[in-house]
């Protein structure tokens, strides 16, 4: 039997979300049962990379198959949930969800700032932002969607912030990994350019070949791989 | 002003309504006029400045900066600052540019999570309930009679005593012993089947009656004889012979404790 067909009953059944490696120690109870049946003992020793990969492929099959739910991974455990366009009748079945109130603009702002950085301090969210951010940093360290983690052993030892599982739980994000465009934003790599920036008249900015920004489209990646000395460093 | 406040309250601090100006011009972040803004970009802070101190602390330093650029500009290029070795990379415009950069990318980023924040309050998880086997669990119960329910229906008991013997009191002999209570006991459920809790002690006379039928009863309860059951919750007890019990329950085992005994009486 191929151990996917196992997991997806697994996962069907189980009572709450399984990471790779509680389905892999079910593989192996029930091989080490007393009444054990022969089928289980081949994933008696299966590797949680194994597990993991079937998982992937099977999410595949559901994402092909185009069914109304899909097997995704949220904070490194697995389980179905529903597609969004059909929340108006899931929401009349079991009712609107219990969630917190949308976050504000500042809040995501910060929170993008320590995803992509953590960890991160508060100076450094500052200065990316513009501004104080006191209140935000208040508001979503109370809903727990970053947690100190440490201190910077710099001056002052200042806190440093990462994001937590709730805050993967919150986005429906699989990892850290999973960000959009995280490559790009873990450590920006825009540097001052190697020549200094040279004076156009009437223009007080570079010119375009120096920082090639392409500020009208709106995905940051393009912006960034467009930098000369940003894509050395952004894998 | 009412009204100000609400258009400055769209921006989340000084490079929000930088990028707002420059989007405004419709021009590339490289391609803007710096001093073309920092004009703009004052302005804003001449409107803002009465409303909210606050904020315009923020942006006033942005407003230097600009003020520095702008003035900077307007020197011939010979005579502009020389980036002294020390402070490499410290051409104001670069680093305005940068950070403009920087914090529209994150910008973005904060869209794109607030896209999978929307679209989580939409995504249902499936939540199975608990699988019952009902051929290795116990049944659904009933709730279960125990000693301090016992204790508690007794004590009800008694106080109807206590209220009777107030003021003059008697001595009584002992003339109940706890071996005829249960003859009596037994007697009165072969004869009926059950009996209420209530309805057992209904003649008894006084206190040290009711306490030797107690007794009695919690004895045959002990020899597994008799057992408690409660039809439903805070109804009251009735008690009935285990066996009967036993018979008329699908499930239980005869060695279930009698006081946890449970019976299907629907």
């Amino acid at each position: 039997m191929e151990l996917k067909f196992i997991l997806e009953p697994l996962l069907f059944s189980a009572q709450k979300p399984m990471t790779a490696k509680e389905l892999r120690d079910v593989l192996a109870s029930a091989a080490t049962a007393e009444d054990a049946d022969d089928a289980t003992k081949p994933f008696k020793k299966v590797k949680d990379d194994d597990v993991t990969a079937a998982l992937e492929e099977l999410a595949r099959e559901h994402e092909i198959a185009a069914r109304s739910f899909r097997l995704v991974c949220v904070a490194g455990a697995w389980q179905f949930v529903t597609q969004p366009e059909f929340a108006p009748w899931l929401k009349a079945l079991v009712g609107v969800k219990n969630r917190p109130s949308r976050l504000s603009q500042a809040a995501l702002e910060t929170l993008a700032i320590i995803a992509y950085r953590q960890p991160v301090t508060r100076a450094e969210v500052e200065q990316v932002r513009g501004v104080n951010i006191d209140g935000t940093m208040q508001t979503i360290l109370e809903r727990g969607l970053v947690v100190q983690s440490g201190r910077a052993e710099v001056v002052g030892r200042p806190a440093l912030y990462s994001t937590t599982a709730l805050f993967l739980e919150y986005f429906g994000l699989r990892g850290l990994e999973d960000l959009p465009a995280a490559d790009e934003l873990r450590r920006i790599p825009i540097e001052r350019p190697p020549a200094p920036v040279t004076v156009d008249a009437g223009l007080a900015t570079a010119p375009p070949e120096q920082l090639q920004l392409n500020a009208k489209v709106k995905l940051p990646e393009e912006k960034t791989s467009a930098l000369p000395s940003s894509s050395p460093a952004a894998n | 002003m009412a009204e100000y406040k609400v258009q400055f309250e769209v921006f989340e601090g000084p490079l929000d309504l930088l990028l707002y100006l420059i989007k405004k011009e419709e021009v590339d972040i490289y391609e803007v006029n710096l001093t073309k803004l920092a004009t703009q970009f004052i302005e804003y802070i001449d409107l803002m400045r009465a409303f909210d101190l606050d904020v315009a602390g923020e942006f006033l330093v942005m407003a230097s900066t600009l003020m520095y650029i702008k003035s900077r500009e307007l020197l011939p290029v010979e005579q502009q600052v020389v980036v002294e070795a020390e402070d490499e990379g410290e051409d104001p415009r670069w680093e305005l540019i940068r950070q403009l950069v920087e914090y529209k990318k994150f910008k973005d980023a904060a869209a794109k999570l607030q896209t999978l924040e929307e679209r989580q309050e939409n995504v249902f998880p499936r939540l199975p309930g608990k699988i019952e086997f009902e051929n290795t669990e116990a049944p659904a119960l009933k709730p279960e009679v125990g000693i301090f329910d016992l204790l508690n229906a007794v004590n009800s008991v008694l106080k109807r005593f206590q209220e009777k013997t107030s003021g003059t009191r008697e001595i009584y002999d002992d003339k109940w012993t706890v071996s005829e209570k249960i003859q009596y006991v037994l007697k009165i459920i072969t004869a009926r089947g059950s009996v209420k809790f209530s309805e057992l002690f209904a003649s008894a006379a006084n206190r040290a009656e009711v306490i030797c039928t107690f007794l009695a009863l919690l004895e045959l309860i002990r020899l597994k004889q008799l057992a408690c059951v409660q039809p439903e919750p805070f109804a009251e007890i009735e008690i009935a012979h285990a066996a009967q019990s036993i018979s008329s329950s699908e499930t239980s085992a005869p060695e279930v404790n009698p006081q946890t005994e449970t019976e299907n009486q629907q």
